[in-house]
């Protein structure tokens, strides 16, 4: 029963993920990041339960209080401050997109269920694929919020694949890398303010003037 | 024998840091070359002294980083090196005392550190029995002689020489280690031992043995990768020039045939054909440069070339008739090989100390400014005559017996590669034969405008000889070329335990007199003694005869006609380029030169000659624009755009994760 939850969890992730490929509008792009980090939440917690590991309770409470709410709000006052509503500069073809992301997740499942068998292989698999969505989501924005929403996505993906086929990282390393990720956000903020007063927008393109010839 | 080396280098650190305390202190850092250079002897007589040697060899364990042990081991190939090492350094280290003057560069205190730190490092990589050790003592002997061609680090000549040869070196170094990731199976074995009894495959070897010969080639400089020599040589002040000519060349060669000793099992006759080949080139290359340089120590980097290049065809030699199963003539050829080592080492680090001496009196390193010093320098001029014709490979001395030996046993070469090797060896040969007689042209080229006629320049006859531990330094060198040539019994038979480790033994009665070589005991023998006492005793019937016709006639001196031009002057001597221009006119092809002619009516006509190696034109001046192109070309990935760098990073992880499915 419960490693059928697990799975089932962690298909909505990758659906949530999926819709977040798509979605233009920033707002929604975090409230989206916001369910994807209360998932993951719960993934942790039934992982737990199943591997019995004690250590995991407490990284899914951690997670559900830092990606699941205090990451969501610092985002969405950051939108507030920068006033942005519309991710506007992206391309449009979403419907390429999204075909990328399903050949993206095919791809994953192809290469990592056969690694580890049962349904933690599923698991790694799906975690791979959430991985994977996010770099093509870092791609192909070129608005610096969503860009971060990407690199926070990716880092989910990346403890989904450790909970789900290791057990979970030590507590330890897990607070660690929770404590960089928040530090992550906040340099990021203070870049896209410095960002916005320079150029007047959040169009990464903006960047390419800064290369060297 | 492995413990007194150990203690003997040990002991050089040891007066390297002392001579670091007071680093501005001339006094000391005098002081400290003179128990440096007893230490020297004492190496020297240690590894000569076969009670010592024929001891069952010993491991010395010591606990080293991470766990790692270190282990050293003096073998008989490594105790010739040592002799030959020991003998250099207590020459040079004399020499040393005496030569170093308070200059701009480096303090006295720190250059003499580097010096030992160099001397003790050439000892360890000689000792080294594993990877570890090795590497670690080869990396410090590139920094410890890295420093001493820096020692006058103010001028920028200098620095970009030293930063050549860093960089050479380094190469060197590089592919040292790719050999060593290969045969210690990717770090498990260390043992140079447990390496030899399990080598990798035959295509692992064969990289392998490329990697050894490019990075031991380099550091010794063999063809495509000699080019630092002749810049850091001039560089180098004159005893550490000795020191890296005369024994860090022949320490890389040593590498080499270390290695070979480790892939003994597999060998192949295409390895001893391209060693040969390498040797061959070199060797002509270098001796046919040394014949246009004017710079004295540019002449004497090239010639270093040549030497090292006929080292290697001696080893090349010996290889292919190991690989033939020829074992007497490679023992043979191999004696010939080590024979050179040591008398390049006695020759070129006496040449390059006399330099020194003739820098110092005069100021001067060009040799068409030179000449006529030997009156003046008696001290200098006869022991570089004695070194310079050791080079030449001229009768009594040592370089003649290794190229007798070597030739013999080439010239009885049978037929028995039933391949087109059968006709390239006598062409080989032959260029051996042209090489060492070029070798001799360079040296009287040498010694003849330096030392004789008559000064070309005023102020050489204000030229005083050398001091007191100048001399000790450059006589001592001279009696050992000197044993060298007279006693090739004695040499030969010092060398045959570690001819015998590698080839298998000379036929018993080969060493059985200390002054008569012997090449294959029904065949051939020489014996230097009778050709110099003859040689004495005529010369001494000559003068005796000329004294006897002078008292009977009396001669008038006068002036020399010169055709109603006027008194003539020394400018009227040949000059350094003119005396090795029709090597440079018969061999044009092999040079690149741009000559600037004087116009016809020039009341002041000068000649200028620019002579620059072909390899650096061809081969190195368009490096940097060829890296230059390539990073344009990684540049174009640089977009600048967020995205772009992202997809890299997405397709990389992809390429892996599919690597990992197929593999």
């Amino acid at each position: 029963m419960l490693p059928a939850l697990i799975d089932f969890d962690a298909a909505l992730l990758l659906l949530v993920v999926f819709a977040m490929l798509g979605q233009r509008r920033v707002g929604t792009l975090i409230n989206l990041f916001a369910l994807e980090g209360m998932l993951l939440a719960a993934a942790s917690v039934l992982e737990g339960l199943v591997q019995a590991r004690p250590e995991l309770e407490e990284a899914a409470l951690l997670t559900l209080v830092l990606k699941g709410l205090v990451l969501p709000w610092l985002l969405h006052r950051m939108r507030r401050v920068l006033s942005v509503r519309w991710d506007d500069e992206s391309p449009a073809h979403s419907v390429g997109i999204h075909l990328l992301g399903l050949a993206v997740v095919v791809a994953a499942f192809a290469e990592a269920a056969p690694l580890v068998a049962g349904g933690a292989g599923r698991d790694l698999a799906m975690a791979l694929a959430v991985v994977g969505l996010a770099l093509l989501m870092m791609i192909t924005r070129r608005t610096a919020l969503a860009q971060v929403v990407g690199f926070l996505t990716l880092e989910n993906g990346l403890f989904l694949a450790a909970a789900s086929a290791t057990g979970g990282m030590p507590l330890l390393v897990e607070l660690g890398i929770a404590f960089d990720v928040l530090v992550v956000t906040v340099i990021f903020a203070v870049f896209f303010l410095h960002l916005q007063r320079r150029f007047d927008s959040l169009d990464l393109a903006r960047l390419e003037t800064l290369r060297e010839e | 024998m492995t413990s007194i080396a150990l203690l003997v280098a040990t002991f050089w650190l040891v007066l390297g840091v002392l001579a670091l305390l007071q680093p501005h202190s001339m006094r000391l850092a005098r002081t400290v070359h003179v128990p440096g250079a007893v230490a020297g002897l004492v190496l020297a007589l240690a590894s000569v002294d076969s009670t010592l040697h024929s001891l069952p060899a010993v491991i010395v364990h010591l606990p080293g980083p991470a766990g790692f042990e270190l282990l050293f081991r003096a073998g008989p190939l490594a105790c010739v090196f040592l002799a030959l090492l020991g003998v250099a350094v207590f020459a040079i280290s004399i020499f040393a005392r005496g030569y170093f003057r308070p200059g701009e560069g480096t303090p006295p205190g720190v250059l003499s550190f580097a010096y030992h730190l160099f001397l003790a490092s050439l000892t360890v990589v000689l000792l080294a029995h594993d990877a570890l050790t090795f590497m670690a003592s080869w990396e410090l002997m590139t920094l410890g002689s890295y420093a001493l061609v820096l020692s006058e680090h103010n001028r920028e000549d200098i620095r970009r020489a030293a930063l050549i040869y860093l960089v050479m070196a380094q190469v060197s170094a590089l592919l040292l280690l790719i050999a060593f990731g290969i045969l210690s199976h990717g770090g498990a074995i260390l043992d140079f031992t447990a390496m030899r009894s399990d080598p990798p495959g035959a295509l692992g070897t064969s990289l392998v043995f490329l990697c050894a010969l490019g990075g031991f080639g380099a550091k010794a400089g063999l063809l495509p990768a000699h080019v630092w020599l002749p810049e850091a040589h001039p560089a180098a002040p004159s005893p550490v020039s000795a020191l890296m000519s005369g024994v860090m060349l022949e320490v890389a060669l040593y590498g080499l045939m270390r290695f070979v000793v480790i892939l003994r099992p597999e060998l192949v006759p295409w390895w001893g054909a391209a060693i040969l080949a390498l040797g061959t080139a070199s060797g002509l290359y270098g001796a046919l440069y040394a014949t246009a340089q004017s710079d004295v120590k540019r002449l004497l980097a090239y010639s270093s070339i040549e030497n090292i290049g006929l080292i290697a065809t001696a080893f090349g030699l010996a290889l292919l008739f190991a690989s033939a199963q020829e074992m007497t003539l490679a023992a043979f050829a191999f004696t010939a090989c080590l024979y050179l080592c040591l008398n390049h080492t006695a020759g070129k680090s006496l040449l390059f100390l006399a330099t020194g001496s003739v820098l110092h009196a005069t100021g001067e390193r060009n040799l068409g400014q030179l000449g006529g010093l030997l009156p003046r320098m008696p001290w200098v001029g006869i022991p570089a005559l004695v070194g310079a014709a050791a080079l030449a490979g001229v009768p009594p001395l040592g370089g003649f017996v290794a190229e007798w030996m070597l030739l013999q046993s080439w010239l009885t070469t049978p037929r028995f590669f039933a391949t087109p090797l059968d006709l390239l060896l006598p062409l080989a040969a032959a260029i051996f034969v042209l090489t060492a007689a070029l070798a001799a042209y360079v040296m009287i080229k040498f010694y003849a405008v330096a030392f004789l006629g008559r000064p070309r320049e005023s102020r050489l006859l204000s030229a005083h000889d050398a001091g007191p531990s100048e001399r000790m330094g450059l006589v001592s060198l001279a009696l050992a070329a000197l044993a060298l040539g007279l006693l090739p019994g004695a040499v030969a038979g010092f060398l045959s335990s570690a001819v015998a480790r590698l080839f298998g033994p000379l036929p018993p009665g080969a060493t059985a007199a200390p002054g008569v070589a012997v090449f294959m005991p029904s065949r051939v023998t020489y014996a230097p003694l009778p050709l110099v006492l003859g040689a004495g005793v005529l010369l001494a019937l000559f003068i005796l005869g000329r004294r006897l016709r002078a008292t009977r006639r009396t001669a008038t001196r006068a002036a020399l006609w010169s055709c109603g031009e006027g008194p003539v002057g020394p400018r009227a001597q040949d000059t350094s380029a003119g005396f090795g221009e029709p090597i440079r006119r018969v061999f044009a092809f092999v040079f690149a030169v741009e000559e600037q002619f004087p116009r016809p009516a020039d009341p002041y006509p000068h000649y200028r000659i620019r002579l620059r190696d072909r390899f650096e034109v061809l081969l190195y001046a368009p490096l940097p624009a060829l890296v230059g192109r390539l990073s344009a070309l990684a540049a174009r990935l640089q977009r600048g755009r967020l995205a772009v760098y992202l997809a890299i990073t997405f397709v990389t992880l992809a390429l892996i994760l599919i690597g990992l499915r197929w593999t």
